[in-house]
């Protein structure tokens, strides 16, 4: 009994210990805003973590998109409210599968990608040569890939749920036959611009701080070994997944819950 | 004003009666130096001086923490106690931006070479030149090409250092380190996994860049005959204090059996072949 | 030229994400689809408004003419005020204009049906509706049924 709870206490302490050092990278790499002569490299980060998570999150965002719309179409066809699908549609795609599934994406693609550069770079020294030439690596490294981050989910998440509901309406309209008419005036009746497409965009950019935040934080305390490296990107994958989650559940609790 | 800051430095060191005039003569003087690795005692009250203009090895067995104490002179890893005095600035007391300061007169050559992988040979040469000065463009090119011509890879500038070899890459690392024209260079275990030739160019390099730029140098390694042949003295670390110091001459003749053995790569001696064990026949036949 | 292309390529990463979010306030939420319509303002009191939202629409013999633009609550009549904006080119409606708030098939959203009266004095912008019929909430027709069972 001693001995768990002994085991107990010190994976808290070791938790406060990692959240700790995570907080302190965090303000140090944003200490300051980010200097002109940085934007460089800040967009580099942008394409390599944006621009090339593009083809994953459109080629997703279609089939997810065609797959609501075909799952609403046989549900609401029974009480002849297939109007509405378009509005279903819209309302599941803003308010959760896009932030959602585009942040979960965006840690599978550039979380890990993230933590596996980082962690090269500590395991074969270039960290700290950076840090020997007098050049902070929190600065020139992380700084960048977090602002990145924080910049190209959001932007993905609207091109998710647009292709998605661009994908909704192929199936829906095209295919199944639901007018076009009905299928957009429905949408726009029922979405509200700043409870529907607002708090969605709020989730993504809250997902956007955490995947990254985990991400580079996981890279940059690798063990140096090329076995830490794997471990550290499969940690920055899982913690990612189960943190985008969870906060999903409060958020929609905190924006939806009183709705009735 | 460069001159009157260290004139400055030095009163300072007198007054604080710790390095005295010495810092004059030595660059790096490191002072009961402790650091611990968890349990694991690292260095126990360490002391090492690395006087200006020569080049000082510091050798001995795997795991004594040779390279954490260049990490420690660069102030990459702070001591539980004792000092580090780099030109007469106390490394462990500097704030992070003099620390940064500090490391433009250092440079590091580290075992993996560490170059930046996604940028090609000239632009890592040229990378501290970019980051610490405003030069014409030019004139980065020029110092490139200088530094690069220094160790002979000149028409390597386009190669990425995916397309180097271990030794090649190791003298792209050595140009890096020199771009800026430091005071000191540390070197971390230069010779290990070259072959013969490469290490032949690696020795003629440290001796040539020491003796025509007039730079210190710190060099750790455990290739005896290398160290050997080039340092102007050399220290022996063994269980976190120096055990051995001197002109290599001087430690060939040592009259201590442990330095004999190492000096000497023999396998059994003082440090023993075997890890404490049992009798091979109690392991074997069991137990009485 | 290897930057260069990396910040053309940026350069539309963010054009397209400007113009994800333009379609999502303009085609999907239809910021401004009423908002290019000349429109006025009417009033109505509802005892009842239960499942109507905001932006729901107002029509007139099934034809949309108008959006809800808010919906208030009168604390001391116990009643809810709900605000219509009518198009323009419907012309001004009779005094006796009838409100009823109703079901968009079995399930859908709520919305607010006028059914134009037969008086000559017509409504003014800002004025009440006066004869309103409020949401038929199902659970209370069905326990209003079961008490009157009871009894």
């Amino acid at each position: 009994m001693f001995r768990f709870l002994r085991l107990l206490g010190q994976h808290v302490l070791e938790s406060l210990q990692t959240l700790g050092r995570a907080s302190v990278l965090w303000v140090m790499a944003l200490w300051g805003l980010p200097k002109l002569a940085d934007v460089p490299l800040a967009i580099k980060q942008v394409y390599s973590i944006g621009v090339l998570s593009l083809v994953i999150i459109i080629l997703s965002a279609f089939s997810i998109g065609a797959v609501i719309s075909l799952q609403f179409y046989t549900q609401l066809v029974r009480f002849g409210a297939e109007s509405t699908v378009g509005l279903g549609v819209a309302l599941t795609v803003l308010r959760e599968l896009g932030p959602v599934v585009t942040a979960l994406l965006f840690a599978g693609r550039a979380g890990s990608a993230i933590t596996a550069e980082i962690g090269l770079m500590k395991t074969t020294e270039q960290l700290s040569s950076m840090e020997m030439m007098g050049v902070d690596p929190l600065h020139r490294i992380v700084a960048p890939r977090l602002w990145a981050g924080f910049f190209c989910l959001p932007i993905l998440t609207v091109i998710f749920s647009v292709v998605a509901i661009l994908g909704g309406a192929l199936v829906a309209v095209d295919w199944l036959g639901v007018s076009a008419g009905s299928f957009w005036s429905g949408m726009r009746d029922g979405v509200l611009i700043g409870r529907d497409i607002g708090n969605g965009m709020i989730k993504a950019v809250i997902f956007a701080v955490v995947v990254t935040w985990i991400a580079v934080f996981q890279g940059y305390d690798t063990v140096p070994t090329a076995e830490g490296i794997g471990e550290a990107t499969t940690r920055t994958v899982v913690y990612s997944s189960i943190a985008i989650l969870a906060l999903d559940f409060v958020l929609t609790l905190v924006m939806f819950g009183d709705f009735n | 004003m460069r001159r009157l800051n260290r004139c400055l430095r030095l009163k300072l060191s007198f007054n604080s009666g710790i390095s005295g005039p010495s810092a004059l003569f030595n660059l790096i003087e490191v002072r009961d130096l402790h650091y611990a690795r968890g349990e694991r005692v690292i260095f126990n009250g360490l002391n090492l001086d690395v006087p200006r203009g020569e080049i000082t090895a510091i050798m001995g067995p795997s795991g004594t923490g040779k390279t954490t104490l260049l990490r420690i002179i660069g102030g990459q890893v702070r001591p539980d106690h004792g000092k580090v005095l780099v030109d007469g600035q106390d490394v462990c007391a500097l704030s992070r931006r003099d620390l940064l300061e500090l490391r433009r007169s250092m440079g590091m050559l580290f075992q993996s070479s560490a170059l930046f992988t996604d940028l090609t040979v000239y632009e890592n040469v040229a990378f501290p030149l970019r980051v610490h000065t405003d030069l014409e463009e030019r004139l980065v090119r020029n110092i490139v090409l200088m530094k690069l011509n220094s160790v002979g890879l000149r028409g390597a500038r386009d190669l990425l250092p995916s397309q180097l070899s271990g030794g090649m890459a190791r003298r792209v690392a050595l140009a890096r380190a020199i771009a800026l024209d430091p005071h000191l260079i540390m070197y971390d275990e230069p010779f290990t996994g070259q072959d013969p030739i490469a290490m032949g160019v690696l020795l003629t390099l440290i001796k040539g860049l020491n003796e025509s730029l007039g730079m210190t140098s710190l060099l750790v390694s455990h290739d005896i005959h290398e160290t050997v042949s080039i340092a102007d003295k050399i220290y022996v670390i063994a269980d976190g204090e120096v055990v051995a110091y001197g002109s290599p001459d001087v430690l060939k003749n040592h009259s201590s059996a442990r330095i004999q053995q190492f000096m000497h790569g023999s396998p059994d001696g003082p440090v023993p072949f075997h890890y404490p064990a049992d009798e091979l026949e109690f392991d074997l036949l069991g137990s009485p | 030229m290897r930057m260069r292309t990396i910040e053309i390529s940026v350069g539309s990463f963010v054009l397209a994400g400007i113009i994800a979010m333009v379609f999502l306030a303009v085609r999907v939420s239809g910021i401004n689809t009423t908002a290019d319509d000349e429109t006025y303002l009417l009033q109505a009191r509802f005892d009842d408004v239960s499942g109507l939202r905001e932006r729901a629409k107002v029509t007139i013999a099934g034809v949309t003419v108008g959006r809800v633009t808010g919906i208030s609550v009168d604390a001391e009549y116990g009643e809810a005020v709900v605000g219509l904006a009518v198009q323009s080119s419907i012309g001004l409606l009779a005094l006796d204009t009838g409100a009823q708030i109703v079901t968009e098939g079995v399930m859908g959203g709520r919305y607010v049906a006028l059914t134009p009266g037969a008086d000559e004095e017509l409504l003014a912008s800002g004025d009440f509706l006066t004869e309103t019929q409020g949401a038929l909430v199902l659970e209370k027709l069905i326990g209003d049924f079961v008490t009157s069972l009871g009894n």
